[in-house]
Parts: structure tokens; sequence; C-alpha cells
């Protein structure tokens, strides 16, 4: 009687083994670019392993909630050298990888996007901002944790319009990137009433960005450039190339202050955020990686932590039927900040709350109190659906 | 003569049936976390008044009296510890050995063990009241937060906000013997007295799970729905049970409302509009009223639990978020 009772407990603890030694693995390829940009400000110098970072604590948290779930998270990264064929680099990536988080140049995304579509491999796009990779140039392959252009644009508009600054003095880069990011604030305040009541360019001469005596000559520069403009209440800069915007903040001719590229700069996420839980997260991120966390390391999470939060609801580590979870209707992720995040079923763009911060502290969140929306407020950042020009494919 | 008489007794009567009215048949003492201040706020439900603002550690958040109602233990999550209160000089006399952290914790029945959830660590630690010593740890999912246990004392339950479960551990051997997934970032655990349901509050979800302990499945869904609200902002939190297990009520964050649960039908009977970012709640021992926590705009609620009406409102201090009843 006893080993007959015996039996079925025996076979049950064998079965519970066998899923705790067998578990599903579920790679993720990581692929970005060698080297890091460069900053006006040393602080501010992106770390080698920005965005793979965020990842890397992502496996974390997935394999903590895995060995629950029998599910095992790896992490293979790539970064493509001067000359490197993206598409090749992706392909390899691919063969042992279902999902892979990219931070790549619009193009190169397009290119790996389009080579690895009837693989049915999942890109998530970690670090472009470009609006057209979410418009006219959208992919049913690519969802996308970065925000955009347009979104970041509209979370600083609502706040300055909030504020009653209203006139802006807008002082634009000379690079594509700087123009792409000035059309996106020109919407903002078209679309909150804002003013622009005047445009500057300042023309990218080339040079180096530390020098050792550099302070002296910027102090007499900056006033100079922003001198005799139109009455203004704020000065919104342009300049995503880092040549000038650092150098604004407490050296226009007026005393006002500045915003967009330097100043109040808007982010997805900040080393200052505390909000919502974050606290943990921030700490999580430092043990792990030994230093702050930046905005490409949190999209970086976010799109891991979206694998992870798709295997563990459909307990399956199928591509395809992650992909289908993570489209449909049901899904959604928390990022600490302060209300779930989902996808535009439109393009695939993630929806999200925009930080405001200034370098030390998280000066606002937007959206902003009293930008409405009747499907959902995060819908007032960005492109809505009714504008889209994307047709997924 | 005799007229006079009755006019008396008559005046008796009546002030005898206004004293009865006007006070409660018992006066209770509520401890009220404030997150922001470092205080706690003692407040007397006689008066509805603050009576005393005690000087605890940094980030006061979880708050429990001890069973024999001596104490209050309160995490002081970044001093990394919980501090105890002595009920009766109202003073910080003690420390408890808790990971790094703490936020929530609970206790057994007999009051002699806590478990107490380190949000930093995915642990949760197992403190020896008496001894005021800890026995070790539990790993648990990512950022371990709500905290209960069984009634039986067998059980205990631990969610983690990340990893989204309700972990199920077995007191005497401190094993997990089961994990419950539910939805985005779970909060609170909190047991029916009957113990036929396990209730998880899921904040990001914006969903109440109701599990059956014994399957280890979700059985149940409560769901919220507040006229010219958005989905998003429904965000539920603490969770409280009357005694016969009948009524739930369920605080809902920066919705700035209490839901009230007919446990029954698992829908939602009532809406209470409380302050700003409701957290937690507690009943008084009699359960005639339910104190609620409200973060933003730094004051309690106090509710009528018979006629389901909110009929106070108390000040304490900045960014209140735990509370506890002696009993």
């Amino acid at each position: 009687m006893i080993r007959w009772l015996l039996g079925p407990i025996g076979l049950c603890l064998a079965a519970a083994q066998a899923l705790a030694a067998d578990p599903v693995t579920i790679g993720v390829g990581y692929l970005g670019v060698a080297g890091t940009r460069s900053t006006l400000s040393l602080v501010e110098q992106p770390a080698e392993n920005d965005g793979v970072a965020g990842a890397k604590l992502a496996i974390e948290d997935n394999n903590t909630t895995g060995k629950f779930l029998g599910q095992r998270f790896t992490l293979e990264e790539h970064r493509i050298k001067e000359g490197e064929d993206p598409v090749q680099a992706a392909s390899a990536l691919a063969e042992h990888n279902g999902f892979i988080v990219a931070d790549l140049p619009a193009d190169a995304l397009l290119k790996v996007a389009d080579a690895l579509r009837d693989r049915g491999t999942l890109l998530f796009n970690a670090g472009a901002i470009d609006e057209r990779l979410r418009e006219a140039d959208c992919r049913a392959n690519v969802i996308h944790t970065a925000p955009t252009r347009a979104m970041l644009a509209d979370a600083l508009g609502q706040y300055l319009v909030w504020k009653k600054w209203t006139r802006w003095l807008l002082v634009v880069g000379s690079h594509d990137e700087d123009k792409l990011y000035a059309d996106a604030l020109r919407r903002a305040a078209t679309r909150f009433g804002a003013k622009i009541v005047q445009e500057r360019t300042f023309e990218d001469t080339g040079g180096a960005r530390r020098t050792d005596s550099g302070v002296t000559l910027i102090q007499r520069q900056m006033p100079v450039f922003t001198q005799q403009a139109p009455a203004y209440d704020v000065l919104v800069a342009a300049d995503e190339s880092e040549v000038f915007a650092a150098y604004l903040p407490y050296r226009t001719w007026d005393a006002r202050l500045v915003a967009g590229s330097a100043g109040l700069v808007p982010r997805s996420w900040d080393a200052a955020q505390d909000q919502w839980g974050a606290t943990q997260m921030q700490n999580r991120f430092m043990k792990l990686n030994a230093r702050r966390m930046s905005a490409l390391d949190m999209q970086a999470w976010t799109a891991v932590r979206m694998i992870g939060e798709a295997t563990s609801r459909t307990n399956s580590g199928d591509v395809r039927k992650v992909t289908d979870f993570i489209k449909g209707p049901n899904f959604e992720v928390a990022a600490f900040k302060g209300t779930r995040l989902t996808l535009r079923d439109w393009n695939l763009q993630l929806r999200q709350p925009i930080l405001l911060v200034d370098g030390r502290m998280v000066v606002s969140v937007s959206p902003q109190e009293g930008f409405l929306h009747q499907v959902s407020e995060l819908d007032t950042l960005g492109y809505d659906r009714p504008e889209s020009k994307c047709k997924l494919k | 003569m005799q007229a006079e008489m009755r006019m008396r007794m008559l005046r008796v009567g009546v002030l005898a049936g206004l004293v009865l009215a006007a006070a409660p048949a018992h006066a209770f003492i509520a401890y009220v976390s404030n997150e922001k201040s470092n205080t706690v706020s003692v407040i007397d439900t006689d008066s509805w008044t603050v009576t005393k603002t005690i000087k605890v550690g940094q980030r006061p958040r979880g708050i429990e009296f001890t069973r024999d109602g001596k104490f209050v233990m309160v995490a002081v999550g970044d001093d990394d510890t919980i501090q105890v209160i002595d009920a009766k000089t109202q003073g910080v006399v003690d420390t408890l050995p808790s990971g790094p952290d703490p936020e929530l914790f609970t206790q057994d029945a007999a009051g002699k063990t806590l478990y107490v959830a380190n949000e930093n660590d995915n642990t949760v630690t197992v403190i020896d009241l008496e001894k005021r010593a800890r026995l070790g740890d539990i790993q648990v999912g990512v950022e371990p937060e709500g905290m209960t246990i069984s009634p039986d004392g067998k059980t205990l339950i631990n969610t983690s906000e990340t990893t989204n479960m309700a972990h199920f551990i077995d007191t005497s051997s401190r094993q997990i013997v089961a994990n419950v997934l539910v939805d985005a970032r779970p909060r609170f655990a909190c047991y029916k007295h009957d113990a036929s349901e396990l209730w998880v509050s899921s904040e990001i979800g914006g969903t109440v799970s109701i599990v059956d302990p014994g399957k280890h499945e979700v059985i149940g869904k409560v769901t919220f729905d507040i006229p010219g609200l958005r989905k998003e902002a429904i965000q539920p939190v603490g969770i409280g049970m009357t005694k016969d297990d009948k009524t739930a009520f369920v605080a809902l964050g920066p919705a700035n409302r209490i839901a009230v649960v007919d446990t029954a039908t698992r829908k939602v009977a009532k809406y209470l509009l409380v302050g700003q970012r409701v957290w937690h709640m507690a009943f008084t021992p009699d359960e005639k009223y339910l104190l609620t926590t409200n973060g933003v705009s730094n004051d309690i609620s106090v509710i009528d639990v018979a006629a389901q009406k909110v009929i106070k409102t108390i000040q304490v201090g900045e960014l209140p978020w735990g509370i506890t009843i002696a009993p």
C-alpha cells in the first residue's frame, strides 16, 4: 500500500527534476556598433558597454523568473566593426538567437530587418530614434523600445507649455540628425501652442571637443552667438551631434534657460530616476555593471524584459508564439515608469512616459497633466494612429 | 414631584443616549508610516487626531504590531533595518536584523517568527522575534514585496514585482513549493480568513488575481473600471478582507479610490473616493472602521465599514504609506 502510494509521488518528483534539469533555452542576441560617440561633457561619455549592460541585467532578471518556469536566457553580443557587413553579422547572430536587440543606425537596421524577415527572427530597435523607422520605413519584424524624436520633442514641448514658457529661440546644429530633431521641435511647438520667435544655425566648423584652454574661448563665443535675439522665454537647442548645446547653459546673452539637447533634456531613462520602485532597479544595475544606468541601457533592458514577459506568459520559448503574444492585445510590460507600457499596434512602437532631466534630477515626467487622449495619454507623445504612414509588412 | 422625577430620568436617559452615540465602544490606536517625513504618526480613533509623531529611520514603509500588541515594527528601507517602537512609551527601542531594503513583512500566528521581503537582493529573510536574531534567507523572484502567511501558518506567500509571481513557501522546510504567475507588478497578498482563496493585487496589471491555494492556480480575477478614468491610473495595491470574508476593500493607488468588492461575485459593488494615491489600509479590531493611507495628499481616510462611506480625513506626515492598528 505504501509502495503503491509512493509510486506516483516518485513520478512527480522525477518529472519536476527533469523540468529543472532540462530548461528551455531562449537565445537573445545583441547587435551594436563598435566604438563610442564623443560627447562635449566628459561625464556624459557613454561607457563601452552602453546598452548591452542593460540587456545583461534583464537576462539576469529573466533568469531569476525563468528558474521557476524552466526557462534559461542567454545573451550573445556582437559589435560591428568599421567596414563589416551588418547583414552578415546579424545572420550569424540569428543562427542561435531567435531574438536580436539592435542598436544600429536606421539604414543598417532596415537592411538587417529585411534580411532576417523570412527567418522569423524578431528584432528590437533599442537605439535608433528616427521617425521614419516607425513611419514610411516601418517593418513588421521590428519592435521599437527606443522613443522617437517626436516623442522626445513632444515630452519637452508639453512641459515648456505647461510652464508657460511659450516663446522659444531655436538653435539648430548643421548635421542631418540635428535638423531632424529641429523638425520634431517645430512640430511640438505647433501642436502645443508655443512660438518659435527665431531660428539660428550653429555651424559645425570641426575641431576638438576637448582642449586644454577650452572654457575661456567658449565663454566669449556663446554670449555673442546668442545676442540680439527677439524676446524669448527659453532657448531650445537641437544638437544631437554634440557640437555646441552643452556650452549654452549659463552663457546665453540674456539670462535664459536652455532645453532640448542641453539643460532640460527629454530622455527615456536617467540615472537619477528613483520613482515607482526604480531604486531597486538602479541598485541592481550598479551592482552588476559598476556604473550608472543610461537611457540606452534602459531601452535594451526593456527589450529583453519584453521577451521574458512574453515567454513567461506563454510558457514557451517558441519565437513565433512569443512574437504573436508581444504583438497581441494583451501584452504589457512594467518598466519602472509608473504605468504599464504597451505597443502601438499600428507601428510596433512602445508607448512610454518620457523623463525630463537636468543631469542631476528628474525634473518632470511627460505626458503632462491636462494633455488628454481618447485611447492613452501616452499617445499625446509622438505621431498618433491617424497621422501614421506605417503599413506593417 | 413625580413629574419632576420623570423629567430628570428623561434627561438622564437622553444624556446617556447622547454619550453612547458620540463615543465608539473602544478607542484604538493606529500607527502610520510616513515614507517621506521619516516619521510614524500615532492616531487616536476616539478623537480621530494625531496624538504623537515619532521620529524613525529613513524611508519607513511596512508597519505592523507584534501579536501581543506591545510593540510596533516598522521597516526603514534606506537604513536596511526594521525598527521596534514600544507602544507604551511610543519611542524606538530596538532594531531587527533584516536584509537590505526591507519593505513589507509578516509574522506567524504565535508572533514568534518574522518574514521580511528584501527588495534589493531577491530574498526573504527569516527572523526569530524573541531572540531578535536572523535565522536565514529564502531566495525568491526579482523584487520581493507582498508578504502574508496562511491562516494555518504552514504556507508563507511572497510576491515578486518583476518576476510577476506569488511564491508559495513551506514555512517548516523554507522551500518554495509552488509559483503562480499573476499580472504585472504584484504588490500585496491577502488570504481569506477561511483560507479558501488568496488574493494578489497587480499594480501595473491593474487587477486582483484570486488564487486557489490548494491547486496553486488563478481561478478568477477582479477587474476595475471607473468611468472617466484611464485604465493606466487604476493601480491596485493594498487589500483588506472583512472577517466574514464577504467583502474585500482594494486600494487603487492613483485612481484615488477604494473598490468595495463582493467576494462571492468578484465584482466591484462600489468605489469610495478617498485621498490621492491610496496605498494600504487597516481595520479597527471591531471592524467598524477602515483607515486608508493616501500617499500624495498626505492624509488618512476613515471609512465607515457598514455604511461603506468615507466619514473623515486626518492629516498626517508626508507620503503616508503603511498603517497598523493595536489589536
